[in-house]
């Protein structure tokens, strides 16, 4: 086991190398000279020189990249052009808030993708079947800022159930609707996928096997059917958090929560190329985290699977 | 075709069904039909692709004329009406005009963008999967790379730098979006290039490219058609996002993501339908290509619906 995490920590080493080299160019052949965008459009030349020179832009660009590269692998991500910060301080200032918001709706995606799923295989062509099917293709269709803010006004402004959007003091009730917007459409890919995986399964010959021995139907698909469909719906949950974070981009804009997908958003309206080289980053980072933990899990599901 | 009508002229009708074969295409088709949501979602496709292109003939507007200056003030937030079917916005420009022309940014980029990644994707999966070794690690490192982005943000990084021109935007989306059309073809190629047609074509003395692309290619085409349908849709998708946010395509062109974003104060105090109207047009088209896009995957793959 801690074999095969070294393996594949060493694996996902030429990925980082590669998302940080893309990163690098990404950034260097946009437009616009840094120095100029933090001095501002009022700066003498000589202080724009002085700082191209501190930030090492004068350095040819092989240096820039050498150094870049080390700084990246070192956390040392330079500092925000906007106020004084690090980019790591204002990345982990964030961090707690986009944090809770993607584990809320993957928690949402999971608790009503699974179950749906499930019925709708067991269920096969029954009108609970149509119906969640439908609803999952539109939460795949319906674009998520739209969703958001039809919430917003239905929840906030004529409901009246939620106080409004932002965090207020940090109570929960605020990261309720944003978790649940954000959670639909995992949630909905996740209940297609659960249901045609189960379907596949229900067919094979152990199931007939459980029935024909007499077990009851619920722990024939609670328990020898759903745990083989699982297999696929975990890889599914790696992938999405991907999209999960994109889509944090837009919820947290539309809900005013102060977390990295706003953070993104401000900095690319700023030009603060620091820190949109950092969002990206971590982004990346994480999700070769999050696909990391999701290979490891798979033993879990199914003891076939055994790393050694 | 010939043969066909020889056959008809001699035995009409009666023999036809038995002599007459069908191909792999004909087959889809006809399983494809019988799949009610997949031919709603195709109608939904049509019907829009139709509105964009015939835009002037069905709205009666400028998709850019502010109406407040002609009409008055009446026309401002004008709610939706027979002379305005989805209202006005804050400066009389009709909502419905502006929705169909929409239309016309939202299609062009989605298939404009995906081709592109497909053309990209399927060229690079297919070295990776046809050559393997060197060219197999070099390619598979750079879709997992591109695959390790957060798609948004990394589009969002390009985008909002570019000066703003649909033809590089769709150029930034389809540079980052053919790692999933890679890996399908790398996938179906390392399945086909063992495949006896291949081994006849390499023993007959076919070349690399002309192997790879008269025997193998059509040989994968179904699954690339698949993955475009679906993500002409999640480009369609992409892009109101960016407009949304405001990059990508600029006002007043009018953007669905962008008018959204515009209706979005409105719409909190009651002024619903400059917001509603170009989501409703969103999710019906990407809907549109959800639907087709899996009714084309049962149609051509049919193990997977048996």
């Amino acid at each position: 086991m801690l074999n095969y995490i070294i393996r594949r920590l060493i694996g996902a080493i030429p990925v980082v190398l590669g998302v940080i080299a893309v990163v690098f160019i990404l950034t260097t052949i946009v437009p616009g000279d840094p120095a100029r965008i933090m001095v501002g459009q009022r700066g003498d030349p000589a202080t724009i020189e002085k700082i191209r020179h501190e930030m090492g832009l004068d350095k040819p660009l092989a240096v820039q990249f050498v150094d870049f590269m080390k700084n990246a692998l070192t956390f040392n991500l330079g500092k925000s052009y906007r106020n004084n910060m690090t980019v790591v301080q204002a990345l982990l200032i964030r961090l707690p808030v986009t944090i809770k918001l993607a584990f809320a709706s993957m928690v949402v995606a999971i608790i009503v993708g699974v179950p749906l799923g499930i019925i709708s295989a067991v269920k096969q062509y029954s009108w609970f079947d149509y119906g969640a099917m439908f609803f999952a293709i539109l939460g795949i269709s319906a674009p998520v800022f739209w969703v958001a803010l039809l919430s917003v006004v239905l929840f906030c402004v004529i409901l009246g159930w939620i106080p409004g959007t932002g965090t207020g003091n940090g109570e929960w009730i605020y990261y309720v609707l944003p978790s649940v917007v954000l959670g639909l459409r995992p949630g909905a890919l996740i209940a297609r996928l659960t249901r045609s995986s189960m379907l596949e399964i229900i067919r094979q010959d152990f199931i007939r096997t459980a029935r024909a021995k007499g077990l009851a139907e619920k722990v024939v698909i609670m328990k020898h059917a759903l745990r083989n469909a699982l297999i696929p719906v975990v890889t599914i949950i790696g992938i999405e958090t991907a999209g999960l974070l994109s889509g944090v981009v837009v919820t947290e804009y539309i809900f005013s929560l102060p977390g990295i997908g706003r953070l993104s958003v401000e900095a690319l309206v700023n030009r603060d190329f620091p820190v949109i080289r950092g969002v990206v980053l971590f982004m990346a980072f994480l999700f070769v985290l999050a696909n990391l933990i999701v290979d490891l899990s798979y033993p879990f599901f199914d003891p076939r699977i055994k790393y050694d | 075709m010939e043969a066909k009508t020889e056959i008809k002229n001699i035995a009409p009708g009666r023999a036809k069904r038995k002599i007459e074969g069908r191909s792999l295409w004909m087959d889809a088709w006809l399983r494809l039909r019988k799949n009610k949501s997949a031919m709603f979602g195709m109608t939904l496709v049509i019907i829009i692709c139709l509105a964009a292109i015939f835009a002037p003939y069905i709205t009666r507007y400028d998709p850019y004329d502010q109406l407040i200056w002609k009409e008055g003030a009446s026309a401002k937030l004008a709610p939706p009406s027979a002379a305005h079917w989805f209202g006005t916005d804050v400066y009389g420009r009709d909502i419905y005009t502006r929705v169909v022309y929409g239309a016309r940014i939202s299609l062009q980029i989605g298939f404009a963008a995906t081709g592109i990644s497909v053309i990209i994707g399927v060229i690079l999966g297919s070295l990776a999967g046809y050559y393997g070794g060197f060219i197999d690690d070099i390619i598979s490192w750079l879709t997992n790379v591109i695959f390790a982005f957060p798609f948004l943000l990394f589009v969002l990084a390009l985008v909002a730098y570019l000066p703003p021109s649909l033809p590089l935007m769709y150029m930034s989306i389809g540079i980052i979006s053919w790692a999933s059309f890679a890996r399908v073809a790398r996938g179906q190629v390392i399945q086909v290039k063992g495949m006896e047609y291949v081994e006849a074509a390499t023993a007959v003395g076919g070349g690399d490219g002309r192997i790879i692309f008269k025997h193998i290619l059509p040989n994968i085409l179904a699954p690339i058609i698949v993955q475009a349908t679906l993500e002409v849709g999640s480009i369609i998708m992409l892009e109101s996002s960016l407009s949304f946010l405001g990059f990508g395509v600029q006002p007043p062109k009018p953007a669905w993501g962008y008018m959204i974003n515009e209706g979005r104060q409105f719409f909190l105090s009651g002024q619903w339908w400059w917001s509603v109207f170009p989501g409703i047009a969103i999710m019906a088209l990407v809907l549109g290509f959800n639907l087709f896009g899996d009714g084309l995957r049962d149609a051509l793959d049919p193990r997977l619906k048996q």
